[in-house]
């Protein structure tokens, strides 16, 4: 049976180095069943997370051979075998043990959000009416399944670790889908502005190369909300309708 | 013994899936702390893999839709050993929880007067499932997990239960540890709600992630409280079987929703071949009805691959066992073929059904705009669980509820596609709600340190196994899942399933001796070894269930019993934890229905 040789760092917050395992390659192989084979036969402590093996939960996050990925979905005929392949844990968080990391920020910016607040329904029995168009958009960014490896990606924190001024694709994503929600009636552009720093994004859309589910993120969500920042608060006459706006509220 | 960090709550849900979340949330709007703990990270629960819908009646596609026929359909669906209380608040609630989703900010399908979209079902009679593509799970959880942080619950992630604590026969609080340091912690709560789903890691062949080791199932059992149903789980017909790292991984029921017909080797539709006395009024009588069925056609009855799960399966396992199967053990599963059918088909596909097209093409490189499918049936749910009060969802024991697949009553013999996630909305609700006014109306109760000082003995013991004859975790759970798979499966009888208890015996006294090495930091050894307890548990208990029901009826198939029988047919089985420490099963008769229900079904034969 052919072989393949992984090398997978192992650690913890303090320090870690890579181990070299060697497994059987079965047909369809993806990476995880490889790291569960080595937990089976090697390695039973080795740390990772994972739930469904099908690519919707996002939990099994990882960096193969460099790559964000996850890896219930990244197949081993995909990747040159003749050498090792390394698997680390994401590089934008913590680590905990092994492959796990601690992604508990990401909870707690995604609590800081302003919820979703809907209008009134439009129909006596308390329901409302949408177009399927209206809501295409949104649909797909609700296709976020949460891995958080447009987050690992991003140089804003994956280099310069501003996880207290930049919330990060994913949450970009997040408030562009309550945003443009056709029944959302929060505003939430000023701290996507102040305190959640989209102006650090400068777009090179390393997000979107890396979205398991293909979620345009730059172009669909970062930018039209980075326009209606623009709008709002560099356009004289949409800072102006903003100054009123508040003017009447107080 | 060291002092143990304590929390202490109203009331504390376990399992944080769809039923769970709503609970808490149910529970935190009645004004009582809320404690909320979950063996994964929050949102990964596995209610996010459920891919069809959510059945409610709200009549949005065929205005003939109400909960009368919804009643009657799940009803059928159970064969009739379904709690009919339960079946019959599913049907009326189901649609206002759905609404309230919406309310909450999930994005539902739009029919086209902007209203929320249904579609086809098995054992559904009209289109009643409320969905978003094929990630409807996807949508519910998150719907509920971003509505449910902003109302003051504490969540607790990557924790597991280790045992419910007792004042006398009161539920009052659990016990459990945390994955990332391996500490253990003590839950004091007023009320305690189990929400953590399914078993099927008992089984080798599953759709089910490794967090479905029937704890909460096991946590109620070894308490003293009842399981129901225990012998009826459901084989989904349709899971991939190629290539062998992936075989078990669910293909929705959507795609037969949609048009999917099922084959065999020689391109054979073989559901036309056999169907069941109780829905051949309800099914179509050639292929182009069915079509006009997935189409809309309000005059045209169901397609055959269309009838309940278990009937499915069944045929599956049939074609296969008499060498009409794929290649790799399958039937094929084809929606391209509605290219002939409908322009644009391939955009269609890739529209309704993208994470099939996206799981196909990534996993097995199969492009099923182009290409049948090979499927065959994967362990995927279980209709058995924690007996519960069908109005509160509280079980035998005071200040103990359940809700959700862990709990049983609702569906009976066999459940519909998208009665679970209705379920878990529906009696999530009223777990939450009740729990709370129990919690309300309560105060704490004590708790005795020396049983959790022997929980948290037993919990370390697999550290202090390692040496000569000791066993690998991993390997008796894969001996486990392939005696369940093999003995306890699809097709029973009472000779085999002798042999799988005899097993299980030897796997117990084997899972005395597992041992771990490395530290409790974060450690799946370990927490493998721990869950060995709770899978032997409920394996043995749907054994037991199983061998006692002696008749072949829904999910349950025995080929020493092949007919249904109505003697069995008026009861449950029940299993409980005798005195002794056994494990006890008896069969006890069903509630009896009222006549406004026995009309209702009687209307809709």
């Amino acid at each position: 049976m052919k072989t393949a040789t992984f090398k997978i760092w192992r650690g913890d917050a303090k320090s870690g180095t890579f181990w070299d395992y060697t497994t059987d390659v079965a047909e369809g192989m993806v990476v995880l069943d490889a790291v569960h084979d080595i937990q089976r036969t090697k390695a039973p402590d080795l740390a990772c997370r994972w739930n469904c093996k099908a690519g919707k939960c996002g939990s099994c996050s990882a960096e193969v051979n460099g790559m964000p990925k996850l890896m219930c979905m990244t197949r081993l005929s995909e990747l040159p075998l003749e050498k090792p392949v390394t698997i680390e844990p994401m590089k934008a968080f913590p680590v905990i043990k092994d492959l796990v990391t601690d992604i508990s920020w990401n909870f707690r910016v995604k609590k800081k959000i302003k919820p979703f607040k809907p209008r009134a329904p439009d129909a006596p029995d308390g329901t409302w009416r949408m177009e399927q168009e209206d809501i295409d958009r949104v649909q797909e960014f609700r296709k976020c399944i949460e891995c958080y490896l447009c987050q690992d990606v991003c140089h804003v924190l994956r280099d310069h670790q501003m996880h207290e001024k930049f919330i990060g694709p994913r949450f970009l994503i997040h408030v562009a889908a309550l945003e443009m929600h056709p029944l959302d009636t929060e505003d939430r552009i000023e701290e996507l502005r102040n305190t959640q720093g989209i102006g650090y994004c400068n777009i090179t859309k390393c997000c979107t190369k890396v979205c398991p589910e293909s979620i345009q993120i730059t172009d669909n969500g970062i930018i039209p909300l980075k326009e209606r920042v623009v709008d709002d608060f560099y356009d004289p006459l949409g800072w102006f309708w903003r100054w009123l706006k508040k003017k009447l509220k107080s | 013994m060291p002092d143990y960090e304590t929390f202490e709550y109203d009331v504390l849900v376990i399992g944080a899936g769809g039923a769970g979340l709503r609970a808490a949330i149910e529970a935190s709007a009645a004004g009582v702390r809320v404690g909320l703990v979950c063996k994964s990270l929050l949102g990964k629960a596995h209610t996010v893999m459920a891919e069809g819908g959510i059945a409610a009646a709200l009549a949005n596609v065929d205005e003939r839709d109400n909960w009368k026929v919804h009643f009657a359909d799940t009803m059928r669906g159970g064969q009739y050993v379904n709690q009919w209380r339960m079946a019959e608040l599913h049907a009326k609630e189901a649609p206002d929880r759905v609404r309230e989703l919406e309310a909450w900010g999930a994005v539902f399908d739009r029919t086209k007067d902007g209203r929320i979209l249904q579609r086809h079902f098995g054992g559904h009679k009209y289109p009643r499932l409320a969905h978003v593509g094929d990630r409807t799970g996807l949508e519910m959880i998150r719907t509920l997990q971003d509505h449910g942080v902003h109302q003051g619950i504490d969540v607790h992630m990557e924790h597991t239960i280790l045992s419910l604590l007792k004042d006398s026969d009161r539920v009052v609080g659990a016990f459990g540890y945390e994955r990332e340091r391996g500490r253990f912690k003590i839950f004091r709560a007023k009320a305690v709600v189990l929400a953590t789903g399914g078993v099927g890691r008992a089984y080798k062949i599953t759709s089910n992630s490794w967090e479905y080791t029937g704890d909460g199932h096991t946590l109620a059992y070894e308490a003293g409280a009842e399981l129901i149903d225990m012998e009826f789980i459901q084989f989904h017909p349709t899971g991939m079987v190629w290539p062998p790292s992936v075989m078990g991984i669910l293909v929705t029921e959507g795609v037969r929703g949609e048009g999917g017909i099922l084959t065999n080797n020689q391109g054979r539709r073989f559901m036309f071949d056999e169907i069941p006395e109780a829905y051949r009024a309800h099914t179509a009588d050639s292929e182009e009805e069915g079509w006009r069925y997935c189409q809309g056609h309000k005059d045209a009855r169901r397609p055959p691959e269309l009838l309940t799960r278990d009937h499915v399966s069944r045929c599956i396992v049939r074609e296969i066992k008499e060498g009409r199967g794929s290649p790799h053990g399958g039937v094929y599963l084809d929606i391209s073929w509605i290219k002939q059918k409908i322009p644009n088909a391939v955009e269609h596909i890739k529209r309704k059904l993208p994470s099939m097209y996206h799981q196909f093409k990534q996993l097995a490189d199969i492009d099923i705009t182009e290409q049948p499918m090979e499927v065959g049936p994967t362990t995927h749910y279980i209709m058995g669980g924690v007996r519960v009060d069908p109005d509160t969802q509280m079980s035998r024991l005071p200040g103990l509820f359940a809700a959700g697949e862990c709990a049983a009553g609702i569906n009976g013999a066999n459940r519909l596609g998208g009665n679970s996630l209705s379920d878990l909305l529906v009696f999530g609700k009223r777990a939450g709600e009740f729990a709370a006014k129990f919690a309300k109306e309560n105060q704490h109760g004590s708790i005795e340190r020396e049983k959790i000082d022997a929980v948290a003995r037993e919990a370390l013991a697999p550290f202090e196994s390692a040496g000569r004859g000791s066993e690998n975790p991993y390997v008796i759970q894969k001996d486990l899942q392939e005696t369940m798979q093999n003995l306890v499966g699809i097709v029973r009888n009472e000779g085999e399933m002798r042999e799988a208890l005899e097993k299980i015996g030897k796997f117990k006294t084997r899972a005395e001796k597992a041992a771990v090495t490395g530290n409790r930091e974060y450690n799946p050894g370990w927490h493998t070894a721990i869950d060995l307890k709770n899978l032997l548990t409920i394996s043995e208990a749907i054994t037991h269930a199983a061998l006692e029901r002696k008749e072949s009826r829904g999910a349950q198939f025995r080929d020493d019993y092949p007919n249904k029988d109505d003697a069995f047919g008026k009861v449950n089985t029940i299993v409980s934890k005798a005195s002794d420490g056994s494990m006890h099963v008896r069969l006890e008769p069903l509630p009896e229905m009222p006549d406004y229900l026995k009309q209702v079904i009687e209307e809709n034969r």
